[in-house]
């Protein structure tokens, strides 16, 4: 046993995956500098971020960094965008890196201007001797500079040093935006491009009976259609065209449906189901068995859709034998490696290239789509073909956010803490994106003849978790037992959405905390700090309950009401804590929202605001209103009247306050809001009418039946 | 940073699909400029003006006039292009994003979205900024309750609202101030 391979020093971010420096900048003639991050911009800001993170530690103005798509041809792998990780992941690689190659630069320029470090100092790029000389990093750059395997020794400045990090730097991608310039993938238009659209099946196990191919060829405009198994799509030379024959395949298409999907949509099938089952944290407190109070609950969450603003969309050109595929995937690389095992094809003759969409908040139809465009693309050589998916098959076929069921227990001892917890969580799998090992988790690949396989159902590992992320409370009770039932096998395709389990997890845990609250007589922010000894986490605490102006054992009026939850997001990302501000008439209206944040060190505050802010609103949209419906052949909802969502006269004030800690790392803060809000809504709903809500969404039904 | 068109790329000119279907060349009025454009009369304004007319600031959300992404002017009402037949439009003044301001010259409400930072993915703001610039013609002092009515036809799924409604009010107030 020999320890004499020498292990590569471990490198920061995603550096440790990506170590050559020149995979992350480029110095450019015209006084630019290119950044190549492997993170994709969702909508969460993130490039606006990255820019700010390598002007800082370059010492040149914001305007001189571009930053370029992600493109498996030459980007670095970082796997997903996904999880709140980018600033950790892409920001902090591209911080060392950047930190370094000013450090090599300034060797340069040392030995150029025949002065010492210490001598120099930089401004915008140009770098200045105390005796008088000057060079810019332009003029120092030669293509050998960055081509070397970073060593992360330089160290990246404090945050005293700072004067880029931690400003309001406005997105970059604002303007263009606002004035319809092109933007997201659906707005790509190339030569002679075609249209395609996919006619699907009706619902998951239905079989093609009868197709007339004939008559949908001989439509106006039609150029192709592709028939493999069920798998159906239609190219035109107009959008409408190709929208017409799709409708038309639609009506006329016989299918065979089957009843796969279960009887009823109540998330507590999952109970029938078999599970697999695995206790996740066990701590056992033999005093709780004298405990005088004892508590149970059950939470629970229906099928949540994305719900993307912008149904998913690619374009695909299939030329000389290559695909070249654009895309809003959140993971480039692992959608190639997907796709090159549904088309046959070698990775390396596929190009996939990052184009943005609209938001997506986890595992959409993106992937799918981009599926369907190479499928369409390949029987059109040399023409490209956008797909756009219409409303109707997004809401029917993206892989929706999984039901969810969470028990729970409690004992109180005699002072009213807590003296042992339970908490189970049954759900279906919440990560089934492309990349996996075995089989294509792409839809389109399922329903060809020769179907290319899903791989196996799964979670992301703990500490993060997928369906136990944030299972296990971050208070400190003396006995507790956290069990996991996964349930694999899914008659509805689930993945990631926005904050995974801790969504449900949350809300059961913030939830249950205030009616033990309640049983043990004390006021809810007092009953979690007297459990919770994490600074960062009372802190949040601690600022919300002020900002909001929380009065101790406030009671409500019987119409408005007041709930706090917090959490920290994985037990490991920002922390939040969140005040609600509820009316209640005929049904239930959040009307005001405070929340705290800590999310280490800001880069950009009010990105992280921003951030907050939406998943604040779209877990009130989430918790009072969202569900999808499906009878046992197939979805039912596949309009914006079937599954409404927040409208702007439901809107909610929102209050984001920053902790800001500059002496800490950044932590990604797109997440974080989800789990508090839901509960912080349900104990708002308590004291206001001293009913308890446990099974989302708080429908005008749920309330009128809890108050009956 | 929008995105440029990749260039370079050489596409065969293939074949055209089947005949196609009735077209008519129809005459439309947008921004100010008269284009004819030849296209099915029952053909949805969206895919004219995105596809013809390359104006992509009107977006696909629903195609059936549920969610706003697709909104544009028409003889001062803010209507759904996804759902109006560009034979109905023939005559009429169109207005789009693309006509209220541009880079470096911004229309106010434009300014007040950049200014309030009120967009994350931004989907949805053209199509609101052209719904709010509809009710500001209409009724420039306009109160909360109006603003939030005149959006009831836009969706956001962002969660951007708030942002969205404090961009609306600074624009109004910076009218006014004038
Ligand atoms: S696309 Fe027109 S209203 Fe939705
Ligand atoms: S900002 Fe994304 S839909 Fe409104």
């Amino acid at each position: 046993m020999s320890a004499s391979t020498t292990t590569p020093r471990k490198l920061p971010g995603s550096l440790e995956t990506n170590r050559q420096l020149d995979r992350w900048l480029r110095f450019d003639r015209d006084g630019t500098v290119t950044i190549f991050p492997g993170k994709v911009e969702i909508g969460q800001g993130i490039h606006t971020v990255l820019v700010q993170m390598v002007a800082e530690e370059l010492d040149i103005a914001l305007e001189r960094v571009r930053l370029a798509l992600a493109d498996t041809s030459y980007s670095p792998n970082e796997g997903m965008t996904s999880g709140s990780l980018s600033t950790q992941q892409s920001g902090i690689a591209l911080r060392y890196a950047a930190a370094e190659a000013r450090d090599l630069l300034m060797q340069r320029a040392a030995a150029k201007l025949g002065a010492s470090l210490e001598q120099l100092t930089v401004r915008d790029g140009t770098i200045t001797a105390r005796s008088g000389g000057s060079v810019t990093y332009w003029e120092l750059a030669s293509a050998d500079l960055l081509k070397r395997e970073a060593t992360a020794e330089v160290a990246p400045k404090m945050p005293e040093q700072h004067s880029v990090v931690g400003m309001n730097v406005q997105r970059l991608d604002i303007p263009g935006k606002i004035t319809g310039k092109p933007s997201y993938v659906q707005d790509m238009e190339l030569p002679d491009m075609l249209h395609g659209r996919i006619a699907r099946p009706p619902g998951p196990g239905a079989r093609l009976a009868a197709l007339d191919v004939a008559e949908i060829e001989a439509m106006p405009g039609v150029t192709a259609v592709v028939r493999d198994g069920v798998f159906i799509g239609v190219i035109a030379v107009r959008e409408e065209q190709a929208i017409r024959a799709q409708r038309r395949i639609l009506r006329s298409a016989q299918w065979e449906e089957q009843p796969t999907l279960p009887a009823n949509s109540d998330p507590r099938y999952l109970l029938d189901l078999e599970s697999e089952d695995e206790v996740i944290s066990e701590r056992v407190n033999d005093a709780a068995a004298a405990a005088a109070t004892r508590l149970e609950a059950e939470f629970s969450r229906p099928h949540i859709a994305h719900a993307s603003l912008a149904p998913s969309c690619a374009v695909a050109l299939f030329q000389g034998g290559k695909y070249t595929v654009w895309t809003h995937s959140q993971g480039i690389f692992p959608l190639r490696g997907d796709l090159a095992k549904v088309l046959g094809s070698a990775e390396n003759d596929i190009v996939v290239i990052h184009a943005e969409g609209a938001g997506c908040y986890g595992h959409n139809g993106a992937d799918d789509v981009a599926l369907d465009a190479a499928l369409l693309a390949r029987a059109v050589p040399g023409r490209a073909v956008r797909v756009q998916w219409m409303r109707e098959d997004e809401f029917a076929w993206e892989p929706f956010g999984s039901p969810m069921v969470v028990k729970m227990s409690a004992a109180l001892d005699a002072k009213g803490n807590i003296a042992s917890w339970t908490h189970d969580v049954w759900s279906h799998a919440h990560s089934t994106r492309p990349g996996s090992k075995d089989g294509a988790n792409l839809l389109a690949g399922w329903h060809l003849e020769k179907p290319v396989a899903a791989a196996r159902p799964g979670n992301p590992p703990l500490p993060g978790g997928g369906s136990h992320r944030n299972a296990i409370p971050l208070y400190e009770f003396p006995g507790q037992r956290i069990t996991n039932h996964l349930i694999r096998k899914a008659p509805l395709r689930t993945s990631a959405l926005r904050s995974l389990g801790a969504h449900v997890n949350v809300f059961a845990i913030e939830s249950f905390m205030d009616e033990l609250a309640v049983a043990a007589n004390a006021d809810p922010v007092e009953f979690r700090l007297r459990h919770l000894k994490d600074p960062r986490a009372r802190a949040v605490i601690e600022t919300v309950a002020a900002k909001a102006g929380w009065k101790p054992r406030e009671a409500g009026d019987g119409t408005r009401g007041r709930g706090l939850a917090f959490a920290r997001y994985k037990n490991a990302g920002c922390y939040v804590a969140v005040i609600v501000e509820i009316e209640v008439g005929n049904e239930v209206r959040v009307k005001r929202v405070f929340a705290a944040v800590d999310a280490g060190q800001a880069i950009n505050p009010d990105g992280i605001r921003n951030q907050t802010e939406g998943g604040i609103i779209q877990t009130v949209s989430w918790t009072l209103k969202e569900r999808v419906g499906f009878n046992r052949e197939r979805v039912t909802t596949l309009t914006w009247d079937d599954y409404p969502i927040l409208t702007f006269g439901e809107a909610p004030e929102v209050e984001v306050t920053l902790v800001n800690r500059p002496e800490l790392p950044p932590l990604g803060a797109g997440e974080g809001a989800q789990g508090p809000t839901g509960a912080a809504i349900a104990n708002a709903i308590y004291n206001a009418l001293g009913v308890r809500l446990r099974d989302m969404p708080f429908t005008r039904e749920k309330l009128i039946s809890a108050l009956a | 940073m929008s995105f440029d068109q990749p260039s370079g790329l050489s596409v065969r000119d293939g074949a055209r699909g089947a005949a196609p279907g009735h077209f008519m060349t129809l005459t439309i009025t947008v921004n100010g400029s008269t284009h004819s454009v030849a296209a099915e009369g029952e053909t949805p304004l969206l895919y004219v003006l995105r596809n013809d007319l390359k104006l992509k600031g009107a977006r696909f959300g629903c195609g059936t006039g549920l969610c706003g992404a697709c909104m544009v002017i028409i003889d001062g009402k803010a209507v759904p292009s996804c759902d109006v037949p560009v034979s109905a439009v023939a005559g009429k003044s169109i207005t789009t994003i693309e006509g209220l301001g541009d880079i470096g010259r911004l229309h106010p409400l434009q300014q007040a979205f950049v200014d309030e930072q009120a967009a994350q993915c931004g989907y949805c703001a053209s199509g609101i900024i052209m719904t709010a610039k509809a009710l500001l013609d209409a009724n420039p002092r306009p109160t909360d309750t109006e603003v939030r009515e005149a959006l009831e036809h836009n969706l956001c799924r962002c969660g951007t609202h708030h942002r969205i409604l404090r961009a609306i009010r600074r624009a109004v107030e910076g009218e006014g101030a004038k």
